[in-house]
This record gives structure tokens, C-alpha cells and sequence, in this order.
């Protein structure tokens, strides 16, 4: 039995007619229409286009939850086991359309869905985290192209076949990393990019330069007598037996500790489970990642006025630079809430 | 230089009586074995057989070395010179390498950022050193014992055992023979003046005791970049004694197999023209983060380089190593490619490295560290199971009841290996 595919595609593509008619609403259409045709043969005998959603741009974008839900409706009734929308190719609103119909079709009815925009077509920002998007040209010149990416993909998906990378298959990555087994080990890939990059030719970076964010540094303190400060570490440092099992690496998380009893860290309260350094010397006397003692004696000669009576500590090591953000902005946020002024924060 | 690699291919391990290869197995006398490896440091110590396919964990590993010596050429005596040799320059005359065997140390002192080899299932997959008949030792340390005197004396002993097992079968006859041999870089350039000329920057962790590397016996920690002949590195004067984490460490074993300095010097005369090996040290300060780069771009420079294959060791304040070297480089006008893994969190969806610059356009990856993997419960374990709580990748969660462990991929020793070692890649989805 072949799949059943639904196809959705918007008014011009339909033969309704131009921007005249971009208030077209939603309406079914027994088989394929249009690009349909095309993608029916891609096709063949494996799966059928059973019907088309033919929607009109403005229609979509001026009513976008209506459209969506009447779109749903059809689809839902049609039962299919694969939804494709498009190739939008740069037309703005189109990509929009298709990227938020499919993501709907996804996340309400989980059936699988495909579609296609050129990478500057805004629909790819909103919506190729969450779905499949085949990269096209910038126009319909790119169609049979484009079809047959997204016809190939459709198929793989509705086959449960494990899916190649992004780039192999043809369709925008939806940002994550992952791991694969390649032809060719690591050295040989780097020789072969090396040569073509010093012959000028065409090469592909495995991985494209992260951009960071920068992070202005806060005004200096004005008057550090009056001033509250707190300790933050990712060094690993954590009361002894590590109570909330904060990760030797990759940490997903952080602690905080009550320090405002104590005056001195030693291996008897505290130790480091860090597992990026040696942490010999840290568990002779764990204040030389946190440096407590120190901080007492300074609250005492009244350089500044309090320590803040809790330590923020996490491991920095493999932890992924997605939770160190989070961490930071979480607690920078707890701490600003109480009052603190300054920070020493504590690598190793 | 002229380095022939005398191989004795080892299909198979087990006990005998004496020592010797015979047949593709390798026969081990545990009684000498271990009388090679005596070390007042040790309370105990013991040998156990790991070979492809069996259902055995070993945890945690610290170091794979492979089992070699010399045979003639510089003292023509032991192996891994200012280590079990008097110090000779390697890489000259000929070496006897027990190919497809392994010496692998295991300590039951946790904390020093140790991995796991699995012999069999999806574990297997990650790791060469579940491909090779591994000799393991395993020892405990006497009572009070500083780790840094341990781990000293751990990876000594297993060079010792891997000199001994080489040293014991001295006549047996190779089934291969692999010729190195190159020129100084003024005779290669003469010789291939068209070819775009390739150095090789090797980027080895020298952080402190238990983060450090090894060249001729002496910790790298504070020194220069230097140039090798790829034939010195392909003949152990590199050795590792550093215990990041498992997935991205050198181990000795690679450094000898290193597959950037074999690929280029396999191209050598055909496509480019290998001109040698920079180890570079990789500094805790920014300072000397900045000063290795600088010279490692200097000796590209003065040896007129076209183009620099760069590698990584460890993740995260290397990255910084790597960014800055590249940048160099290019700066320099000398192309560059690096090879490094990636630490993109165990969904992937986080930024891969801890530094970045614009200067590293051409990126090979070995892998996300931290995508999680299962790995089944093995029938035998050699060392502690319930050392992965500690071990980087792992967490006490990561041992279930029945065995089997939910771990980050940086728990298995050698799987992301930034000298390109092996097959695994990390590509958007």
C-alpha cells in the first residue's frame, strides 16, 4: 500500500491566480495540483498525493491562526503519513505559511512533514529549528531540484530510515551537533581540505566559527565599604560528599551553599570534584579556588562590608556553552535580587 | 632518516611460559611480566588479558601503549628513550612493534580523569583499544601514596611492560616491514620544489602534574614549540602522561601511530611536501598560550611553510591554544586546517568550543564529547566498575543495575582523539 501525502501549497502555485487573489482561503483538492504533479512522479508507486491544501499568502500571514487551525482541520481529516509544503523559495510569506503549517502538522498531529525555502527566506529563521526545510534556490527555477530533495527526504522520514547530516540530506540543520561515523578518519579529511584550501579550491569547514556574545563588565564598585560580595565558583567546589552531585564535568547544573557559619574551607567541610584539573592542592585546602579565609579576614578589617552568605558553585569543564550561559544569567539574577554589589568569580 | 617498523602482527593473547609470538599469538609469562614491573609505589599489582569481542569493561584506563623496541639504530637497546632507554635520538634503524597488541595501565586511584575500553557492543565502536589484544595492568598503589608519585610510577611501569613484551619476542620474524624515510627540509624542498610545503603542529597539554606531556623522558611544561622529524614521533620520543579527559588524550600509543604525521608523510613527494612536526605545549596562562602560537607560526615561517595541519589535545582552555595558533598562522599567510572535537552538550544544541576566531575556516571535527551513549553490561570487569561516577563523561547515575551505563562519549579513552584517529565526526542535523 503506498503512503498517503498531503501537499500544501499557496495560490499561485495553485492556479488561482497572483497577489489579486492572496486572500484565497484554505481549500482541498482531491490529488496533486501544480508542483504536485511533479512531486507525484518523484514519488512513483511508493507514496500518492492524495490531496492539496491550496491557502492564499495574505490569507495566511493576516490570519495566521485561523489559517493554521483550518488548515489542521484538513489535514487531521485526510489522515496522512507524510505533509509537504511548498518549496517556497524566497517568497516571504509562503515560507511562513508552509513553515508554520508544518510545524503544526508536526507537534499537534506528529506526522512527519518537508518543506523548502532559500536559506534568506525568513520562514527558515522562525521555523528550521523545529522542521525539515530542504534548501532550494532563491526561485521556482530551482523547483525540480528542490522537489526531489524534499520528495527523497519525505520518504526517508516516512521510512523511519536513519536520517545522514544536514548537508547530505539537503535541508537547513536545525542546529544541532551530531555524531556520525565517516569514511575517511580525521587526519586523512584534514590533509584533503588542507591541499584544496592552499590549491584555492572550493573546501567544507566541518564546523563553522561559533560568533560569542561579547558582555560588557559592570562599572567599578564606587564604595567597596559599604559593598556585599559573593563568591561564585566553577571550580567544583562543593560540601564534602557532594550532596547534590554536581557533575565531575559537562555540569547541567549548579549549587549553592549556605557559608555564612563558616570562616575557613577545609578538607574536612569542603572538597572539589572537578574533573578537569589536579585537584591535589584544592583538597589540601579548598580555599585556594574559593578563598573564604581570606574574604573573612578582609569582611573583618571592614575593606568591604559583608560576604554575601551563600557560594554559587558549578564545574567548569565540557560543560557546554549553552548551560554556562544560563548558570550566569540565573545567578547573576539571584544575586543582583540580593543585593550584592560585586563578585569574585573563580576558575581554574 | 631512515625508520623501518619491524610489525609482528598479534591476532590473539594469552598465558605460556615464556614470553614470544608465536603463530599470531602473543604468549605472556606473567611471572617475568610482572618481576619487569616492580615498584616500591605499588602495593599490588597484577596483569589481566583483554582481547576483540569479549563481553570485559576495563576501568578506569589511564594510558595504551603499544609494545615496541628497538632493534638496531641509535644504542639499538629498550625503547622510549630518557624513559626505559639511554637517551638516543629516535627514529633511525629499525623497530620491533608488536602490531595489534596493547599495554594498558589501570589504577584503582579514581581522579585523574581516567576512561573505560568496553571489548564488545556499542562502547567498542569508539575506542581502537577494543580492536587490539591488551595486556592490562593493574595496580594499587601502597597506602598514602602522593597521586603524583603514583601516576609516575604507573606510567613508567607501563612503558617498562610494553618494552618487556617487545623485548621478549626480539626474533620473531615481522610479517611487515614500514619504511619512513625523509631527508633533512632543505634536501626535501630541493627535491619536490612544486610542492606545497606541510608542517604539522602538534598541540600537547602540559597543565601540571597529571596534565602533562612527555618528550625524551622530560615534561614539556616549560618548554618552547619545537620541530621533530616525523620519524622521532613515529619512534616514541613522545610520550603521554597526562590524564585529561579519556576521549581527547593522546595516549603513547597514538602519539607513536600518530595518523597525521603517517597520512602526510604516505603523501609525501606525491601531492605535498611534509616538512616535520611541531609538538607545541599547551600553557594555563594566556601568556604562554600566546607565545607557544606565536613560535609555532615562527617555525612555519622560517621553514618556509605553505600550509599547517594543527591538532588539539583536550577541550575547553586549549581551544584558546587552537584559536590563537590558527590565527597566526593565517596571519603569517600560511594556510591552516585544525582538527578538534567539540563539546556541543548532550543535545548538541550548545556552541561546540570555548574560543573561536575567524582565521579557523577549515574545521575537522572528531565528535561531540558529550553526546550520550549506552553501552551494554560486560560479563567481566578488570578494574572498579563504580569508577565511572568520577571519571569525566560520567556521572553516579551512569551505572545502572544491570550493568549496562548511560555515559557521555568523553568517557571512552580515546574516542574523539583530535589527531584524527578515528572515523567519528560531528555534522549538523
Amino acid at each position: 500500500m503506498a503512503y498517503r501525502v498531503v501537499h500544501y501549497i499557496n495560490q499561485f502555485y495553485g492556479g488561482k491566480g497572483g497577489e489579486e487573489v492572496a486572500d484565497f482561503k484554505p481549500s482541498l483538492e482531491q490529488g496533486p495540483v501544480g508542483p504536485g504533479s511533479e512531486l507525484q512522479k518523484l514519488f512513483g508507486d511508493e507514496a500518492r498525493v492524495t490531496g492539496t491544501i491550496i491557502c492564499g499568502d495574505g490569507y495566511y500571514a493576516e490570519h495566521i491562526e485561523k489559517a493554521r487551525a483550518e488548515c489542521l482541520k484538513i489535514v487531521e481529516e485526510l489522515k496522512p503519513d507524510l505533509f509537504i509544503a511548498g518549496p517556497a523559495f524566497n517568497a516571504g510569506r509562503y515560507g511562513v505559511a508552509c513553515g508554520d503549517i508544518c510545524a503544526a502538522v508536526v507537534e499537534r498531529l506528529g506526522i512527519p512533514s518537508v518543506t523548502g525555502m532559500f536559506p534568506e527566506n525568513p520562514g527558515v529563521e522562525l521555523y528550521s529549528k523545529q522542521i525539515f526545510i530542504v534548501k532550494t534556490a532563491d526561485s521556482a527555477m530551482g523547483m525540480r531540484e528542490a522537489l526531489t530533495s524534499m520528495a527523497r527526504l519525505g520518504l526517508k522520514l516516512l521510512k523511519r530510515e536513519p536520517l545522514g547530516s544536514a548537508f547530505e540530506e539537503g535541508y537547513i540543520h536545525r542546529g544541532i551537533r551530531k555524531n556520525f561515523f565517516k569514511e575517511k578518519r580525521g587526519s586523512l579529511r584534514a590533509i584533503d581540505m588542507l591541499l584544496q584550501k592552499i590549491a584555492g579550491q572550493e573546501f567544507r569547514t566541518e564546523y563553522e566559527m561559533p560568533v560569542f556574545k561579547k558582555i560588557p563588565p559592570a562599572p567599578p564598585i564606587k564604595d567597596l565599604k559599604h559593598a556585599t560580595i559573593a563568591l561564585v565558583t566553577s571550580g567544583g567546589i562543593v560540601p564534602r560528599g557532594n550532596p547534590d552531585r554536581l557533575r565531575v564535568s559537562s555540569a547541567e547544573s549548579y549549587a549553592k551553599y549556605d557559608i555564612s557559619g563558616l570562616d575557613d574551607l577545609t578538607p574536612e567541610n569542603f572538597e572539589s570534584i572537578h574533573g578537569g584539573y589536579d585537584r591535589m592542592w584544592a583538597n589540601v585546602d579548598p580555599d585556594v579556588v574559593v578563598p573564604l579565609d581570606v574574604m573573612r579576614e578582609l569582611e573583618r578589617e571592614g575593606v568591604f562590608n559583608k560576604l554575601h552568605p551563600y557560594l554559587y558553585t558549578t564545574t567548569g569543564t565540557g560543560t557546554s556553552v549553552a548551560n554556562a550561559e544560563r548558570f550566569g544569567r540565573e545567578i547573576g539574577h539571584e544575586l543582583k535580587e540580593a543585593g550584592v554589589d560585586g563578585v569574585i568569580l573563580t576558575s581554574t | 632518516m631512515r625508520l623501518e617498523l619491524h610489525k609482528v602482527k598479534v591476532r590473539d593473547v594469552r598465558w605460556g611460559d615464556a614470553t614470544k609470538v608465536e603463530g599470531g599469538v602473543l604468549y605472556v609469562d606473567k611471572t617475568s611480566a610482572l618481576e619487569e614491573v616492580k615498584d616500591d609505589a605499588f602495593a599490588k599489582v597484577d596483569l589481566e588479558l583483554a582481547r576483540p569481542g569479549e563481553s570485559t569493561r576495563i576501568i578506569p584506563v589511564k594510558d595504551c601503549i603499544e609494545p615496541r623496541v628497538k632493534l638496531s639504530g641509535g644504542n639499538g637497546k629498550e625503547y622510549f628513550p630518557g624513559f626505559c632507554s639511554p637517551m638516543q635520538r629516535a627514529g633511525s634503524g629499525a623497530t620491533l612493534v608488536l602490531d595489534g597488541a596493547a599495554v594498558v595501565t589501570c589504577g584503582s586511584i579514581v581522579a585523574f580523569q581516567e576512561g573505560f575500553i568496553d571489548m564488545s557492543g556499542e562502547g567498542a565502536r569508539y575506542t581502537h583499544f577494543s580492536k587490539t589484544n591488551n595486556v592490562v595492568l593493574v595496580v594499587e598503589p601502597v597506602e598514602g601514596l602522593d597521586k603524583h608519585k603514583y601516576e609516575a610510577a604507573l606510567r613508567i611501569a607501563g612503558l617498562k611492560l610494553a618494552t618487556y613484551l617487545a623485548r621478549a619476542c626480539k626474533d620473531s620474524k615481522a610479517d611487515e616491514v614500514a619504511t619512513f624515510e625523509k631527508g633533512s627540509t632543505a634536501e626535501e624542498s630541493a627535491k619536490y620544489p612544486d610542492l606545497p610545503k606541510i608542517l604539522y603542529v602538534c598541540m600537547s597539554i602540559a597543565q601540571g602534574l597529571l596534565h602533562d606531556t612527555y618528550v625524551y623522558g622530560e615534561d614539556i611544561k616549560l618548554s618552547f614549540p619545537f620541530l621533530l622529524h616525523p620519524n622521532e614521533v613515529l619512534d616514541g620520543a613522545v610520550v603521554s602522561g597526562n590524564c585529561v579527559s579519556a576521549c581527547d588524550k593522546n595516549t603513547t600509543y597514538h602519539h607513536v601511530n600518530n595518523p597525521v604525521v603517517c597520512d602526510l608523510y604516505e603523501r609525501h613527494g606525491k601531492d605535498l611536501n611534509f616538512l616535520g612536526v611541531a609538538i607545541s605545549p599547551e600553557s594555563t596562562v594566556l601568556a604562554g598560550k600566546v607565545r607557544n602560537a606565536l613560535m609555532s607560526a615562527a617555525i612555519g615561517v622560517e621553514l618556509g611553510a605553505d600550509g599547517v595541519v594543527i591538532t588539539e589535545e583536550g577541550y575547553g582552555n586549549p581551544d584558546t591554544d587552537l584559536c590563537l595558533t590558527a590565527k597566526y598562522f593565517e596571519e603569517a599567510d600560511i594556510k591552516t586546517v585544525v582538527i578538534s572535537d567539540e563539546a556541543a552538550g548532550t543535545d548538541g544544541k550548545s556552541q561546540s568550543l570555548a574560543d573561536a576566531t575567524p582565521e579557523m575556516n577549515a574545521f575537522v571535527s572528531t565528535g561531540n564529547v558529550n553526546e550520550m551513549i549506552v553501552v551494554p553490561p560486560m560479563e567481566k570487569i578488570i578494574g572498579e566498575a563504580e569508577a565511572i561516577a568520577l571519571l569525566s563523561g560520567g556521572s553516579a547515575e551512569s551505572l545502572r543495575e544491570d550493568g549496562s551505563m548511560y555515559v557521555e562519549l568523553q568517557s571512552v579513552i580515546g574516542s574523539t582523539v583530535e589527531i584524527g584517529y578515528g572515523n567519528v565526526g560531528c555534522e549538523w542535523v
